[in-house]
């Protein structure tokens, strides 16, 4: 996986996994302190702490039929080669949060790639999770928020294609202008 | 966000077309979305799946991300499922998605160069 958001697309499965009704994925960009952070938070049924030590073994999944689960210590790893530090917090039936701190500019920091894309699949998942999407630049903000876009759907469900395609170019315009504030 | 206004008119548009299919109407099309089809290609095989539903008015089908099915060395793995049929592909890409498409959910007839039988029996 050369992209972050391949691998935010990946983490998030879990939360999805784990019954989460609402996905908060922020990406915050500091020029200044030379860090890249991706959190990610769900308020699903979290883990306890016994399966929490195990969760970055590429040997240990909680499912049955096979024994690998290479999602989380890949990512762990795109996050290490950057000098940067990876911490997982989780409580049972509280939630987990998943912190990824890139060292900016570091040469192995994956670029954050399709977010769009990641995003509009996360919102086609059939269990109606919300998602909300923040991205920070320095002093600059984009926000998704898809509990947002369904009130002002009225019921027009967010699978509807248009829809999808007017979410994936709202994350596009809204990022894109981030990138030329900051130039 | 911007642009609420664009979102309020697909809204009206979607409104004014009565829509009485269920959800589990029409063709499915599941995509396997776990670590190994994510990191075969998985994420731009189903954007192509959107795009092109899209701009074919194809309303009656669906995508959604699975898991997956422990065929991971021959992942992306694609199912459409039409009634009780249900077609498992692998090693899909941009390409095959096209086919899919045009040759099976649209022409009705499976493309058997990606079907799962080319490589597990």
């Amino acid at each position: 996986m050369n992209e972050l958001s391949l691998h935010i697309l990946d983490i998030v499965q879990n939360s999805i996994r784990a019954n989460a009704s609402l996905v908060q994925i922020i990406v915050n960009e500091q020029k200044a302190s030379n860090i890249y952070t991706v959190t990610i938070i769900d308020n699903g049924h979290g883990m306890n702490a016994q399966t929490l030590s195990n969760v970055s073994d590429p040997f240990y999944t909680s499912r049955k039929t096979r024994k690998v689960g290479m999602g989380v210590s890949l990512y762990k790893m795109a996050c290490e080669l950057t000098e940067g530090s990876f911490t997982i917090e989780s409580e049972e039936n509280v939630g987990t949060k998943v912190i990824a701190a890139f060292t900016n500019d570091h040469i192995d920091r994956a670029p954050l790639g399709e977010i769009e894309e990641t995003l509009c699949i996360l919102v086609l998942n059939d269990k109606d999770i919300d998602v909300l999407y923040k991205h920070t630049i320095d002093t600059s903000e984009y926000v998704f928020d898809t509990r947002e876009v369904k009130q002002v759907l009225e019921g027009i469900p967010l699978n509807n294609y248009e829809v999808i395609m007017w979410i994936k170019n709202n994350i596009k315009d809204g990022i894109n202008t981030l990138e030329e504030e900051r130039k | 966000m911007k642009s609420l206004d664009d979102l309020k008119k697909i809204r009206e548009a979607a409104q004014q077309k009565v829509s009485m299919r269920g959800k589990n109407d029409g063709t499915r099309i599941l995509v396997g979305m776990a670590t190994c089809g994510i990191s075969a290609g998985a994420r731009p095989v189903m954007n192509k799946f959107v795009e092109e539903i899209a701009k074919r008015e194809l309303n009656t089908v669906t995508v959604t991300p699975v898991g997956c099915i422990g065929e991971c060395a021959i992942e992306p793995i694609v199912e459409v499922l039409q009634g009780d049929d249900r077609t498992t592909y692998c090693k899909v890409d941009e390409k095959a998605v096209e086919r899919i498409i045009t040759e099976h959910i649209i022409g009705g007839k499976p493309v058997t160069d990606y079907v799962i039988g080319k490589y597990r029996l």
